[in-house]
């Protein structure tokens, strides 16, 4: 019984790495400047990268308000 | 327990494997039978073609690695950080934590965000999941979890449920309602079963289906109302850490990470494994998809963290320097991609440039490991829970005349 599962584990390693080799690629040249596109069209609105003015984020500091 | 009869369908012990685990209901030769996933899987491999032996597909397989490798390495014609030199390095970093958010007793695991970007979820060692308003930093619910060790916690995409689980093996849900006096306890729906702790889960795209990891080595993908196992992912040989769901637009596909150094990525309609890169060193111990899709990172046991493409099928940068020597527990980006902040066992927060493979700042401020570092879905700020009890919220505000002396940052190429 051991042994049957042991054959079809390696069998199904077979068959999974067969599907991975056989997956498209393309070159890291092309991956890579596609990456770098994505960051500089989105750089403007990255709040971590650019900073939002102060008054408008919601996380300065909380002020009080005066009740009149 | 009135929950054990009701689960019975669902989990129990397999028709030919006799383990306790969810059940998949299928049907062989007109016979309703319950097998659990894995022996469903293996049954399409059995028997043997002709002249197949144990040793023939053993060097098939170390075959069809060199290949895979060979193949890998034909596209491997320049590194990332060469293609970013052209671009402009990033200035100095002024970002300060602008929230520390207190009240939990014990080691902060987990955290999620809210899509209101203001509310976030977070789960502890004692077992407390607390539901914080991250402007005010007023608790808005807080529920107790049956056992300890809560690892996973997430926002429901509507916001109106969490769902959270850990040394239960168990994924549980729990509705939020406005009422501040119900007991969220009461209302609890359990989920997944797994037969080892659960370490991550995620809703998908809405509040009816979870993805959960665990500790037993598989991924699974839950129905959230009756409970029933929808798809199991098997092909992790260890326990699996990390789990994070491909960004909407670009399809049906999760990655995980575990320890087995291997990060998987799955399709999540045929559970089939389409790529697997392993190329750590250590237990991988949470991944993140890069904001476009095409990419992902992971942080590692191994001091590293790196990226990995999904259309070149290869690591494409490492982000490591000699002076750090702790795991990184935590990774995620910011909404451009551009920064990719990753939280270490050295009590740090380091801030990568995600193109030139450069540290642009490191944050102090926590008392111990930083567990979990999430970035708020618009942007605006991140959040860190650490082992010092706290979570710590962190922008980047720009103002004339305020003082960014005090503690935080400073520039390191």
């Amino acid at each position: 019984m051991s042994s049957n599962s042991n054959l079809s584990t390696m069998k199904r390693t077979v068959e999974q790495l067969k599907l991975e080799a056989s997956v498209d690629r393309i070159k890291v040249s092309q991956a890579a400047a596609d990456l770098q596109q994505y960051c500089l069209q989105n750089a403007s609105k990255d709040a971590l990268l650019v900073g939002v003015p102060a008054a408008s984020n919601p996380f300065r500091e909380p002020r009080s308000c005066a009740l009149l | 327990m009135c929950d054990q009869t009701f689960l019975a369908i669902t989990f129990g012990p397999c028709d030919n494997c006799s383990q306790n685990k969810p059940l998949m209901n299928i049907y062989l030769k007109n016979e309703p039978i319950n097998y659990c996933s894995l022996c469903v899987e293996l049954m399409a491999c059995q028997g043997l073609a002709k002249g197949e032996t144990t040793n023939t597909l053993k060097a098939e397989s170390e075959s069809l690695k060199a290949k895979l490798e060979e193949e890998r390495a034909k596209l491997h014609d320049v590194e990332l950080h060469q293609v970013a030199e052209k671009i402009d390095a990033l200035g100095q970093f002024v970002m300060k934590t602008r929230r520390t958010l207190k009240g939990h007793g014990n080691k902060v695991l987990c955290m999620d965000w809210c899509r209101d970007k203001r509310r976030i979820v977070s789960s502890s060692q004692d077992g407390k999941v607390i539901v914080w308003d991250a402007y005010t930093t007023n608790k808005e619910h807080a529920v107790t979890m049956p056992c300890t060790w809560v690892m996973a916690c997430a926002y429901a995409p509507s916001g109106c449920a969490v769902a959270c689980g850990g040394l239960d093996n168990k994924c549980s849900v729990y509705p939020l309602s406005l009422d501040k006096n119900e007991n969220l306890a009461a209302k609890k729906k359990s989920v997944a079963m797994h037969t080892n702790y659960l370490s991550s889960c995620s809703f998908t795209n809405s509040d009816m289906q979870i993805l959960t990891s665990s500790g037993d080595g598989t991924c699974a993908l839950w129905d959230v109302e009756s409970g029933q196992l929808l798809q199991s992912f098997h092909g992790h040989s260890a326990d699996v850490l990390s789990l994070d769901l491909a960004p909407s637009e670009t399809g049906n596909t999760f990655v995980s990470g575990g320890c087995d150094k291997k990060a998987n990525v799955w399709d999540m309609r045929s559970g089939q494994n389409v790529q697997s890169f392993e190329t750590h060193e250590s237990d991988i111990n949470n991944v993140k998809y890069y904001p476009s899709g095409d990419a992902f990172a992971t942080g590692s046991d191994d001091a590293t963290c790196r990226l990995y493409d999904l259309r070149a099928d290869r690591e494409v940068a490492i982000y490591s320097k000699d002076s750090i020597i702790f795991g990184a527990s935590s990774v995620d980006f910011s909404l451009s991609g551009r920064l990719l902040f990753a939280g270490y066992n050295d009590y740090t927060i380091n801030v990568w440039d995600v193109l030139k493979g450069t540290r642009v700042a490191i944050l102090f401020g926590h008392e111990n490991r930083v567990s979990t570092v999430r970035v708020s879905p618009d942007g605006t700020a991140f959040c860190s829970g650490s082992w010092d009890n706290t979570l710590r919220v962190s922008a980047y505000l720009r103002s004339s005349g305020e003082s960014e002396l005090r503690n935080i940052l400073y520039n390191t190429v």
